[in-house]
């Protein structure tokens, strides 16, 4: 277990090694750069107070250097012009659109998006089992067919197309906001009792929303699974000898079933956090889907860097703890090499 | 021993015919002499709700060319008279009286409390709409002049089924204008991921060894990347500069090439699985070569598989172009498409008071079940043999 670890840990930081570096070849595509821009602006208007200060930002994160030295300075393997910080130091930039350091930028957003993605996880967990073994063990009755219809349904919608109906009608009919995570007037506040009420009963809806498509995907494919495991004879035989329907299910096809269901989060959390970025655009949710949008639009590449790697990241551990939680489910796994 | 059979081309050229040698019974004849792609397609058929829905996706498709001709308005039409104008309904009765097809047209005024034109239907005179006739010019495929339609608004009435937009656009033109766009994209960005897909995976699962490896580990680390936030930050890397159509290029292929890693996937495993089956061993042993193994006894066998699983990811392509032009980031006017469309809705105040705007959704949705209810009709198909 300890060598399936290490083993895992060392292919998820080459993983995230390759994905920095993929992500800053995408924010140095568009031609120019946030400063350079901005210098030519001022050199127009003819601030040279603000033109120093932007060379100075310049020279800061070493701007001017070639593009393989600014990513070593970025993920902080290399000295920049003040030592090592970067990614690796936790030092995570500057944002040159709000004047700020990321890390106050992003702020509560990082711990919403996360809590966001996770509620849809959870979500995802809580509707899909109960719905899938209803399925199984009543194929072909009403239920089974209402519950595979609204999976199909629910696997085609669009989550933002959703969001934004949601979001005319629930205004329409029953005057809600759903916008937003909590009420305008806790912005800014600190954390206090109200405010995370207020964070719960708004997170209903972007979960559902988000979490929508996994469940019909997560249902049926936890529907097939348990069909094909009820056929087996060890079930019927433990039937046969007596055992409760509900015992003999849970205790033996339900755990075989749910097997690929851990395994499934993996192929699953990269099209949560998709989903998680475009709901949280169309409802305004405070998390890192708006201020990413507005950074790549403004080239305020350390931000947007920053925010990429983060959702890589976010996705990249997901998958590291469904394999361990596989690994630790099922022996087979660990004890037939790394796959 | 490979050498040497295969100095001896025991493979007849002439085409084999196995009734020849053992007769089948009359009963099933046409079965065991059907081709494969035509067992594929009887097993199809039996798949009632995968058929409708290819035909309306079929409906769709060939609707793209004739956009022109079906849509009563051009898509750059400004009706200044009738800004956000709500949909008006086509009717058949009036008074109790058949009369066809017509609608009943919109008075206008300007409510000064609120700031808002109100239309109000004017019941009094009904306008019957006109069949095959002439109103917008247009240029057909860029060559012909003309300006015959198959439905056109009523001689000085208007016809807006779906309302108007902000500019007194025909809302139900764009959106036939806008499937030529959506429709397409699909087809141009699966086209892309499924040519990677089949190189690298062909190339993985055929030469395996380190290159198989490296492509293994690149499948991986592509497939554990959140899509979206790639395409917005790609898609925000193309120059402000680029024409619609390089812009349109650029975002399908965009989408496909993030899109291919599946596909490899689905063609590595089949073909290191196809490699062990006994009609290639028995096709090896007769000396076949490489090249028609290949063509002959693998590609026909997986390509069924891969057409199914492409046309379950021509969904996400549409949707991903949406998604893209929805947030200001993918498509830009002129150029229309369903996404274009629904930027407009973005603005919440405006849905409110106009939510016709949200209408080219309705579209979306509709192909996006139905390629997912066709995918899931040829992949069960997909092997006939089982």
């Amino acid at each position: 277990m300890i060598s399936f670890l290490l083993r895992r840990l060392v292919t998820m930081a080459v993983t995230l090694f390759i994905i920095s570096a993929l992500v800053f070849f995408i924010i140095k595509l568009p031609p120019g750069d946030f400063l350079s821009n901005l210098i030519q602006e001022l050199r127009a208007q003819g601030d040279n107070a603000a033109i120093a200060k932007a060379e100075f930002l310049i020279k800061q994160y070493g701007l001017d250097r070639p593009a393989w030295e600014q990513y070593l300075i970025w993920i902080g393997a290399m000295p920049g012009p003040n030592g090592f910080s970067g990614l690796l130091q936790g030092d995570w930039g500057w944002s040159f659109e709000y004047d700020k350091p990321v890390v106050d930028v992003v702020g509560d957003a990082l711990w919403l998006t996360l809590l966001v993605n996770l509620a849809a996880v959870v979500f995802i967990h809580v509707v899909a089992i109960p719905i899938a073994i209803y399925s199984a063990t009543r194929q072909y009755s009403i239920g089974d067919y209402i519950a595979t219809f609204i999976g199909y349904i629910g696997l085609a919608t669009p989550s933002f197309l959703l969001a934004l109906i949601l979001l005319y009608y629930l205004n329409r009919w029953f005057g809600v906001s759903i916008g937003g995570l909590y009420d305008a007037k806790y912005a800014g506040e600190p954390w206090t009792w109200d405010k995370i009420r207020s964070l719960l009963s708004h997170l209903i809806v972007p979960t559902i929303v988000i979490g929508l498509a996994g469940t019909a995907s997560m249902i049926r494919r936890m529907r097939a699974n348990l069909l094909d495991e009820l056929g087996k004879q060890y079930y019927v035989t433990a039937k046969a000898k007596g055992l409760g329907p509900t015992k003999a299910l849970l205790k033996y096809p339900f755990r075989m079933s749910l097997n690929p269901f851990i395994a499934d989060i993996g192929n699953l959390l990269p099209h949560l956090v998709s989903g998680s970025v475009l709901v949280s655009l169309v409802l305004s949710l405070p998390t890192v889907g708006p201020i990413l949008l507005s950074a790549l639009k403004n080239q305020d590449q350390f931000l947007a860097g920053f925010i990429l790697m983060f959702v890589a990241l976010l996705t990249v551990v997901g998958m590291l703890i469904s394999d361990i939680l596989l690994a630790w489910i099922d022996p087979r796994i660990r004890m037939g090499g790394a796959r | 021993m490979n050498t040497l059979l295969r100095t001896r081309h025991y493979v007849d050229p002439s085409p084999f015919d196995p009734g020849t040698t053992e007769p089948i019974g009359t009963e099933n004849e046409d079965f065991y002499r059907a081709s494969s792609w035509q067992l594929i397609w009887w097993k199809f058929r039996r798949h009632k709700v995968a058929l409708a829905a290819a035909f309306v996706l079929l409906a769709f498709y060939l609707m793209v060319p004739f956009v022109e001709v079906i849509a009563p308005y051009n898509q750059t039409k400004r009706n200044g008279d009738f800004l956000y104008a709500p949909p008006q309904g086509i009717h058949l009765m009036h008074e109790g009286r058949f009369v066809g097809p017509f609608v009943y047209p919109y008075k206008y005024s300007f409510d000064i409390e609120t700031f808002r034109r109100v239309y109000t239907v004017d019941t009094s005179q009904p306008q019957p709409i006109r069949f095959f006739c002439r109103a917008d010019a247009y240029e057909f495929w860029g060559v012909w002049n003309t300006n015959v339609h198959l439905v056109c608004p009523p001689e000085n009435g208007t016809m807006f089924i779906l309302g108007t937009d902000r500019l007194g656009r025909d809302l139900f033109s764009r959106i036939i204008y806008g499937a030529r766009i959506s429709l397409t994209i699909g087809l141009i960005g699966i086209a892309v991921s499924f040519t990677l897909g089949l190189f690298f995976g062909g190339l993985a699962g055929y030469l395996g060894g380190w290159v198989d490896h490296v492509i293994q580990r690149m499948i991986e680390i592509l497939r554990s990347l959140p899509e979206l936030p790639l395409w917005l930050a790609l898609s925000a890397a193309l120059p402000a500069n680029w024409s619609p159509i390089l812009v349109f290029f650029g975002i399908t292929i965009i989408l496909g090439l993030l899109d291919w890693p599946g596909l490899a996937r689905a063609v590595r495993s089949k073909l290191l699985s196809l490699r062990e089956e006994d009609f290639v061993k028995a096709a090896e042993l007769m000396g076949a070569s490489k090249q028609r193994v290949i063509a002959r006894h693998l590609i026909p066998n997986f390509m069924s598989h891969l057409i199914a699983s492409a046309t379950l990811s021509i969904p996400s392509m549409i949707l991903g172009e949406t998604a893209l032009s929805f947030l200001g980031l993918g498509l830009r006017p002129p150029v229309t498409s369903w996404g274009v469309l629904l930027n407009e809705a973005q603005n919440l105040a405006a849905v409110q008071l106009h939510p016709w705007l949200l209408f080219p959704m309705v579209p979306v949705i509709v192909v996006v079940l139905a390629f997912n209810f066709m995918g899931d009709g040829l992949r069960d198909a997909a092997d006939p043999y089982h």
